[in-house]
């Protein structure tokens, strides 16, 4: 690689060594754990064993897909939850991220902040037990809601798709609430204030200033949300249960219970090109590009 | 000063008053940001609250635009109180200091938000927002973005954004304060003639004083949350009422010493140091007492040889110290020979005289009726 | 509405009462969590039978481990130690490395491998995982082909793991060291230089303690992040578990208050780690967990 220096940086050195040292880090990172591994899952999921150590080209690992219901629906059906989870996440991070840096003022919104972050200083482990000790039917709001009298017998809460929706939410919120915060946290309030000075209703202001100024934070919120559901495998295997039928799961059960990694290739493949596919949607929406986007969220 | 002398002053000519402020006081956390301030801004008038950074100057725009609720006070805008009406009810608009234009939008777009906000048709949103951007100038402009437009086209827009909705009085909050040297200079004038062509009552906060003389037709110069004086530019110029006036308005010398005596209005002044001048006084001082007595720089006569001086005025020497050359500013900064005190006098415009030299001896001489002195703030 | 502008008494509640609502949603299952370690139940779950100590200090021949004498939890404890030390070293270095070459450095591909180092982010925990094991297996084969060479480390196993969370991680790191690089004054290395000083000790004396605050935060948030890691691991663990993995398992089968016992823990072990940062630099990038992946 040829080489210009930015700066007049060492001379005594040779910067062409110095580049070549920062270099190798790099590449080896890049090309042996993300490149080279991602080829060699590519080559996978597009050939067939035919007998013991013989294989062959072939499209069969995605033609079962296909061909088997169970396979789409379940791929189909993650893709909509992800979906509603990232928009109900959105729904809820919104007025708190408002609520930081336009209403609480000083002290009380880096508190606010503070404590949004918390949670997520723990493990989302421990926060799917949380849940799962407050949800099931022997659980903390069953047992709430009896005591209520809401219902006569505690409800199971646990295995259902809201139950999942919930999880997903929670999960989901800091990567949501952060660059929702961020990118408010840099609208002028000026411009609110001039917006409403020249007859603006909220609900005009919402419209026509802030969300157009949110829209890269609003952007950059949604696709790491979308993604970070998306390739989810705890909080829909706890919260849901065996109704679950997560995409994720169909990877795991391919590679590591029935050691079909071919077709567990195959799938993990369609799952990296619908989460690319919503995530290059979603830019080309916003007209964002990718850096930009990754670097502010 | 009372209430009702400087709405008198202000409103002398007569003419019906589009802003008024009575007794308004704001305090933040134990601090008096406003302190029972009264005034009166007479219609179609261009006026400036000029003041030091912290002066309050600020929160009393904001208060009147409605963004800060006051504590006391009431603020009548054309003659209807403004208590519980909220900002986006008041007849006034404002221009902020970053203009607050909507970068989300292109120039058309700002101009016709206001009007869309009231339901105005879409064509006739665009018919008036063109002829708005045509008398300032703008014709042609209106499908451009925000940031295509220069630091001055970007102030005309904020105007015509804002006088696009007709309102009784337009608040500036600085406008100019983030525009380089020559820009400022350029758009003060703009500023002064928009204001002319429009008739809208204009109420400009500033802490630079050559804005607020060269736009003003009233200037009200705030200090601590109060008014040290409201009056034409000319008037904060020639007539200061206190110090801090003329201190802050335009350059001058000042003198701190003690009043030794006086003779019908004029007062000698002797400084610790024993220099002697003489200066009218403003207010009663007693004899004896401290004061400070300004002389401006422009009021003072220069010349080589003391007996071209006019014979009437006391005479002083000075040793030039440096000479600060401004052209049609130029001025030259001299140390009184006995006190060692510095003190500025300006250049004749002739460019006679423009060949001093730093450590040459001069004379110097003042009219004492253009030269003022007030009692020392205590302190 | 913002604070300058009026707001209705209406709203003012129903902000309070969302506020409230919000909070009461983030904390509850942290804090059941935390409760039901203390319950003297075998089961978390209500009621409440009276507080004890049980799952924290309990014996095992009195039927209830407790978690200090949970062989099994502690030992995957300690594993999850020595991965994310681990990982830590090597993001931070890596990521350091990656800030110089992309803030200082022009060469071809520049473009190329910045948008290289962001991928990472964008794949799927579960995918990272399963490509370097279907790589390392690949690898493992053609050298016992080949070579006749059984390599350990390339079997599912901690060394997996280490490199799997790495993988992502890295990226972390360097963005983060990246962004307070990106805000270096050049003046003061180029003042330094003028009075005298070497490259290296510029280095060392000017930059490197700039970096520091992000250089640590960035440590932190690798540890954290490994620390908590499950999607990546669960594809590459062999058979020593990491406590989330561990957790995982014991949840699967019906949880028991030990569980609550060790999340007790981990809990206050983060909060320590995330008061030691904020002491340490208030408003610093260290005082956020960055962008995490899976």
């Amino acid at each position: 690689m040829a080489n210009t220096l930015a700066l007049p940086l060492p001379r005594a050195w040779t910067p062409r060594l110095i580049l070549t040292l920062l270099l190798a880090p790099a590449l080896l990172w890049l090309v042996a754990l993300i490149v080279l591994p991602h080829m060699q899952l590519a080559l996978l999921s597009f050939r067939e064993r035919v007998a013991p150590h013989e294989y062959e080209p072939s499209l069969g690992q995605y033609q079962t897909f296909f061909a088997e219901p169970l396979y789409w629906q379940v791929f189909v059906r993650t893709a909509v939850l992800s979906v509603t989870a990232t928009a109900l996440t959105l729904l809820v991070a919104f007025p708190i991220a408002w609520v930081i840096t336009k209403v609480a003022r000083g002290r009380a919104s880096s508190l606010l902040f503070a404590i949004c972050l918390i949670p997520f200083w723990v493990s989302e482990t421990v926060r799917a037990l949380g849940w799962l000790i407050l949800l099931r039917e022997s659980g903390v709001l069953p047992a709430l809601l009896v005591k209520l009298g809401l219902t006569a017998m505690p409800p199971e809460l646990l295995y259902h798709d809201a139950t999942i929706l919930t999880g997903l939410v929670y999960t989901s919120l800091l990567f949501m609430v952060v660059p929702l915060v961020s990118s408010l946290e840099s609208l002028d309030n000026s411009l609110v204030e001039a917006a409403y000075d020249l007859g603006a209703s909220g609900l005009a202001i919402l419209r026509h200033i802030v969300i157009p100024h949110a829209a890269p934070g609003i952007t950059a919120g949604c696709i790491v949300v979308f993604m970070l559901c998306l390739g989810n495998y705890l909080t829909p295997n706890l919260l849901g249960g065996k109704n679950s039928q997560w995409f994720t799961e169909l990877i795991y059960t391919q590679f590591i219970v029935r050691f079909n990694w071919e077709q567990g290739a195959a799938f993990g493949f369609l799952l990296l090109g619908l989460s690319t596919a919503i995530v290059a949607l979603g830019l080309r929406m916003s007209g964002q590009r990718f850096v930009d986007v990754m670097r502010r969220s | 000063m009372s209430v009702m002398d400087s709405e008198r002053q202000v409103t002398a000519a007569g003419a019906a008053a589009d802003l008024r402020v009575r007794r308004l006081t704001k305090n933040f956390a134990g601090h008096v940001a406003v302190n029972d301030l009264s005034f009166a801004v007479e219609r179609g008038s261009f006026f400036s609250i000029l003041g030091p950074s912290g002066c309050g100057k600020t929160t009393l725009l904001r208060m009147i635009a409605g963004f800060i609720e006051p504590d006391g006070g009431d603020i009548l805008i054309g003659a209807r109180s403004m208590r519980e009406v909220a900002p986006n009810r008041r007849p006034v608009n404002m221009i902020f200091q970053q203009l607050a234009l909507f970068p989300m939008m292109s120039v058309g777009e700002n101009v016709e938000f206001g009007l869309a906000r009231r339901n105005v048709p879409k064509a006739e949103r665009v018919r008036r927002s063109h002829e708005m951007l045509e008398r300032v100038g703008l014709a042609g402009a209106a499908s451009k973005r925000v940031d295509e437009l220069s630091g001055g086209q970007r102030q005309r827009v904020a105007i015509a954004r804002s006088l696009v909705l007709e309102p009784t009085l337009l608040l500036l909050d600085e406008p100019l304060g983030a525009l380089d040297l020559k820009l400022r200079e350029h758009m003060k004038i703009e500023l002064k003639q928009l204001q002319a062509a429009f008739g809208t009552t204009f109420v400009y906060i500033t802490h630079d004083q050559s804005e607020a003389l060269v736009l003003s037709s009233h200037v009200g110069v705030m200090n601590r949350g109060r008014f040290e004086q409201v009056g034409t530019p000319q008037e904060l110029y020639y007539s200061p009422a206190t110090a801090f006036v003329a201190s802050f308005v335009g350059a001058n010398n000042r003198v701190a010493g003690r009043l030794t005596q006086r003779s019908g209005a004029v007062a000698t002044i002797e400084t610790s140091e024993g220099w002697r001048v003489h200066a009218r006084t403003s207010g009663a001082i007693a004899t004896g007492s401290s004061v400070e007595a300004f002389i401006r720089p422009e009021a003072a006569h220069l010349e080589r040889d003391a007996s071209s001086l006019p014979e009437e005025h006391a005479k002083h020497v000075g040793v030039v110290e440096s000479l600060l050359f401004d052209g049609a500013n130029s001025a030259v900064l001299l140390r009184e020979q006995s006190s060692r005190l510095p003190f500025r006098v300006a250049l004749p415009q002739t460019g006679r005289l423009a060949d001093l030299k730093v450590g040459e001896r001069v004379h110097f001489s003042f009219d004492p009726s253009r030269a003022i002195c007030f009692a020392a703030a205590d302190g | 509405m913002i604070a300058s502008l009026p707001r209705p008494a209406w709203l003012r509640a129903a902000t309070a009462l969302y506020v409230a609502a919000f909070l009461v949603f983030l904390f509850a299952p942290l804090l059941i969590v935390a409760v039901f370690a203390f319950n003297n139940a075998s089961y978390p779950a209500p009621p409440w039978r009276g507080f004890t100590l049980d799952w924290f200090l309990g014996s095992p021949t009195s039927g209830r481990a407790g978690l200090f004498h949970d062989t099994q939890l502690l030992g995957s404890l300690w594993t999850s130690l020595i991965v994310a030390i681990w990982v830590t070293l090597l993001s931070v270095t890596v990521g350091t490395a990656n800030s110089f070459l992309m803030e200082r450095y022009r060469f071809r591909g520049k473009q190329l491998l910045s948008i290289l180092m962001l991928i990472p982010l964008v794949i799927p925990g579960v995918i990272l995982g399963i490509s370097i094991l279907s790589l390392s297996s690949r690898v493992a084969e053609l050298l016992d082909d080949l070579l006749g060479l059984d390599l350990d480390f390339l079997r599912p196993g901690l060394p997996l793991v280490v490199v799997g969370q790495f993988s992502y991680i890295a990226t972390i790191a360097t963005l983060m060291i990246s962004a307070r690089l990106k805000r270096f004054d050049l003046t003061l290395e180029e003042a330094a230089l003028n009075l005298g000083a070497s490259h290296a000790a510029v280095l060392r004396t000017i930059t490197l303690p700039y970096l520091r605050p992000a250089l640590i935060g960035s440590a932190a948030i690798s540890f954290l992040m490994s620390f908590e890691n499950f999607n990546t691991t669960l594809m590459l663990v062999g058979s020593d578990a990491p406590l989330t993995v561990m957790m995982y398992g014991r949840m699967r089968e019906g949880a028991s208050p030990v569980l609550n016992a060790v999340s007790l823990f981990l809990m206050l072990a983060s909060a320590l780690l995330a008061l030691s940062l904020m002491r340490g630099g208030p408003r610093t990038s260290a005082g956020r967990p960055g962008p995490a992946s899976t």
